[in-house]
C-alpha cells in the first residue's frame, strides 16, 4: 500500500516504531499447529451435557411444565426451570445502567419468541440430554403475536414484553431517540427538490464457524471456572454474578479465544445457566449450541426500517434531512436500545446539513431477539444513506462523487448533535478513492481539503 | 450400548480404543484420544473444520464412523510439524496471515496437504477447488489461497 505523505504533512509523525511495521500475531503459531485451545477443546471427566427445551410458539402463556417423564430418562442428572435461577430476570446493559431488566434466563409464565429457552436438561451424554429434552411436556396457551414493527407500534397491538409496558423502548428522551438541529420544515420549504424514500433490511445471522457455548468446571469451595467463547468477558462475568447472586470472586472466566464472532457472542446466554448446572450437580457442564441452534436461536443483526426525506438545492447542497428509523429488537432488549441510539447519531451521515430532524425507535416484536453485529445500528443506516445520496445526485443531474464532495463534513463544521467536526479527512479519502477507482472528478474537488475550513 | 474396538495409526502412533457403536471419528479423536486439532463446526459435513486425512484421502471426521477406521492411517494438523519444525504449509499460513480466528485453519491445512501431496504445483483454480469444501468466516479466502500457493512454491524450491 502506498502512503501519501503529502496529506497532513505538518501533523504527521514518522518516528513511530509499531504503526506501519509488520508484527506476527501471537496466536498464529497455535492456530497452524492445531494447539490453540478453543473452549470446546476442554474435556473433563464426568462432564454433563446441557440441552434446552425451547418454545415452539412465538408468543404463549405457559400453563404448566411437566418434567417427570424426562427425569426418568436414563442418564438424566438434573432438570432446571425458572424457579431454580436465583435472579431470573436480567438485561445485558443493566451493567451500564440501562434497564429495565426484561429477559428471563429460563421462561417464567410466558414465552415471547419461537426458540426461547424454557427448561434446561443436564445429562451424562449429549444424546441422553436431547432425548430427555424431547420428553419435557410444556402446556402452552398460544397468544396473538406481532412480527412487524409498524404493526407493533399501533394501538391495540399484542403487548410483547410486560417489563416495558409498551412495544417500544422508553428512552429518557421519550419513545424514541431524537436529534433536532436547525429548522427542518423551513429547510424543505426552501429546497429545490425534496426526496422521501424508505429502506428496509432483514435480520442477518453471523454464522461463526465455532458455535456459541461454554464449558464449566466446579473447582470446589463454591468456585467455578468457565471456559467460554464470549466476546464480552466482563459483561458476562458481571451479569452472571447478578443472575446467580454470587460474588464475581467465585467466578473465574477463561476466554479470549473465539472461533469467529462478528458481534454474535456478546450476549450473556449460555454461561449463567451452565454455571448454575455445575453448581447444582457438582459436576463439569458443557453447553454448546448445535449448528441449527446457532442459526435459529442466536441473536441476529436487527431488521431495520429507515425513512429518509432530504431537501436538496440544484447546486448540490443538502439543506434539510428528516429521518425516522426503526430497529426490530425482537422480544427482548439485549443491545438493541443502544443500536437504535447509535442510528440517531449516525443518520446525518458524514455530511454537513444545516437542518436535521431524527427519530429512532427500538421496537419490540415476537421475533428472535436481535443484538450486536459489526457496526449494528449504523451499517444498514449507511446503506440507506448512501443509496439515498446516489438518488439525490441523479435527481439534480450531478456526478454522485462530486455531490458528496459538496456535502462532506470538514473540520470546524458543526454536526447535527452540536459536536464540532475534528480530524475528518473525508475529502482526502474521497480524493484517493476517485483516483483508485479511476472515477474522475472536477479539478476543484481535488483542490479541496477537510483540514482548514473554519478551523 | 455395544462397545466396538478400533485400532488405527494416528500421526505415526498406534491407537486402540473401545468406542460406542456410531461414534464419529471426530468425537473419538477429540474426546477419547485427546487430539483436538480437528474442530466441530457444523457436525453435518458442510464446514470442513473437522477435515482429516485417512489413507491419503481427505475425509470429514464428523461424518466418518470411528469403527470404520480399523487399520487406517490417519493424519491431523497436530501431527504435521516434526521436531518442532513447522511444515511448509503451516509456515506459509503463518507468514501470509492466513489465520484469523484459527478455527477453520486445521481443516484448511489438511485439505491443502492432500492437494499438494497429489499435485505439488497446483494452479490457483486447483487450490480454490481443493479448498471449496472448507468454510472460513473471518480470515477470508484470498490469504488462504496465497498461503497454499506459497507453500507449493517453497516445496518445489526445496525439491530443486
Amino acid at each position: 500500500m502506498e502512503l501519501r505523505k503529502s496529506y497532513f504533512a505538518d501533523v504527521r509523525k514518522d518516528d513511530l516504531h509499531e504503526i506501519g511495521q509488520p508484527r506476527p500475531r501471537s496466536d498464529s503459531p497455535g492456530h497452524v499447529t492445531g494447539k490453540t485451545a478453543f473452549f470446546a477443546d476442554r474435556n473433563f471427566p464426568g462432564m454433563l451435557h446441557l440441552k434446552m427445551v425451547r418454545s415452539p410458539h412465538h408468543h404463549a402463556r405457559i400453563r404448566s411444565i411437566d418434567t417427570s417423564e424426562a427425569e426418568k430418562h436414563p442418564g438424566v442428572v438434573k432438570i432446571l426451570t425458572a424457579k431454580d435461577v436465583p435472579h431470573n430476570v436480567y438485561t445485558i446493559l443493566i451493567l451500564i445502567q440501562i434497564g429495565p431488566e426484561d429477559e428471563t434466563v429460563l421462561a417464567d409464565g410466558k414465552v415471547r419468541w419461537k426458540g426461547e429457552a424454557v427448561v434446561a436438561v443436564l445429562a451424562e451424554t449429549e444424546r441422553a440430554a436431547q432425548e430427555a429434552a424431547a420428553k419435557v411436556k410444556v402446556d402452552y396457551e398460544v397468544l396473538p403475536a406481532v412480527f412487524d414493527m409498524e404493526e407493533a407500534l399501533k394501538p391495540g397491538a399484542p403487548l410483547v414484553n410486560e417489563y416495558h409496558g409498551q412495544n417500544y423502548y422508553l428512552y429518557d428522551s421519550g419513545e424514541c431517540r431524537k436529534v433536532r438541529f436547525g429548522d427542518v420544515e423551513a429547510g424543505f420549504a426552501g429546497a429545490d427538490h425534496v426526496l422521501e424514500q424508505s429502506y428496509q433490511s432483514s435480520p442477518i445471522e453471523h454464522a461463526p464457524t465455532e458455535t456459541t457455548g461454554c464449558v464449566v468446571m466446579p473447582e470446589g469451595n463454591d468456585r467455578f471456572t468457565c471456559y467460554t467463547n464470549t466476546q464480552a468477558m466482563f459483561f458476562t462475568l458481571d451479569n452472571t454474578s447478578i443472575i446467580l447472586q454470587m460474588p464475581g470472586s467465585k467466578l473465574h472466566f477463561v476466554g479470549g479465544t473465539v472461533g469467529g464472532g462478528f458481534g454474535g457472542k456478546v450476549d450473556v446466554i449460555v454461561e449463567p445457566i451452565a454455571i448454575l448446572g455445575a453448581k447444582l450437580t457438582g459436576r463439569p457442564v458443557c453447553f454448546i449450541y448445535s449448528r441449527e441452534e446457532e442459526m435459529q436461536i442466536s441473536s441476529p443483526r436487527a431488521a431495520e426500517k429507515v425513512v429518509i426525506k432530504d431537501g436538496v438545492m440544484k447546486d448540490g447542497r443538502i439543506v434539510a434531512r428528516k429521518v425516522t428509523g426503526y430497529t426490530d429488537a425482537g422480544a427482548y432488549s439485549r443491545h438493541s436500545p443502544y443500536g437504535a441510539q447509535k442510528g440517531a447519531g449516525h443518520y446525518p451521515g458524514p455530511y454537513t446539513i444545516p437542518n436535521v430532524w431524527i427519530d429512532t425507535y427500538c421496537v419490540y416484536t415476537n421475533r428472535t431477539p436481535s443484538s450486536a453485529m459489526r457496526g449494528f445500528g449504523v451499517t444498514i443506516g449507511d446503506f440507506a444513506l448512501e443509496v439515498q445520496m446516489d438518488k439525490l445526485a441523479r435527481l439534480i443531474g450531478m456526478d454522485p462523487l462530486e455531490f458528496r464532495f459538496i456535502n462532506a463534513y470538514r473540520d470546524g463544521d458543526m454536526k447535527a448533535h452540536r459536536q464540532p467536526t475534528e480530524g475528518a479527512a473525508l475529502i482526502e479519502c474521497m480524493q484517493e478513492a476517485s483516483r483508485a477507482a479511476n472515477w474522475p472528478v472536477a479539478e476543484k474537488y481535488l483542490a479541496m481539503s477537510s483540514y482548514v475550513k473554519g478551523a | 450400548m455395544a462397545k466396538v474396538p478400533v485400532q488405527f495409526t494416528l500421526n505415526g502412533s498406534e491407537k486402540a480404543e473401545f468406542v460406542d457403536s456410531g461414534t464419529t471419528l471426530l468425537h473419538a479423536l477429540r474426546d477419547k484420544i485427546g487430539d483436538t486439532s480437528p474442530k466441530g463446526g457444523c457436525h453435518q459435513g458442510t464446514c470442513g473444520a473437522c477435515s482429516v486425512i485417512i489413507d491419503g484421502e481427505l475425509r470429514l471426521s464428523c461424518l466418518t464412523l470411528a469403527e470404520t477406521c480399523n487399520g487406517a492411517t490417519i493424519s491431523t494438523t497436530s501431527g504435521l510439524s516434526e521436531s518442532g519444525v513447522l511444515h511448509p504449509l503451516q509456515r506459509a499460513f503463518l507468514d501470509t496471515f492466513a489465520t484469523q480466528c484459527g478455527f477453520c485453519t486445521p481443516g484448511m491445512i489438511m485439505a491443502a496437504k492432500v492437494l499438494l501431496d497429489h499435485t505439488p504445483n497446483p494452479s490457483r483454480d486447483e487450490v480454490i477447488e481443493a479448498l471449496s469444501g472448507n468454510i472460513c468466516r473471518c480470515t477470508g479466502y484470498e490469504p488462504i489461497i496465497q498461503a497454499v500457493l506459497t507453500a507449493a512454491r517453497s516445496n518445489s524450491q526445496n525439491a530443486a
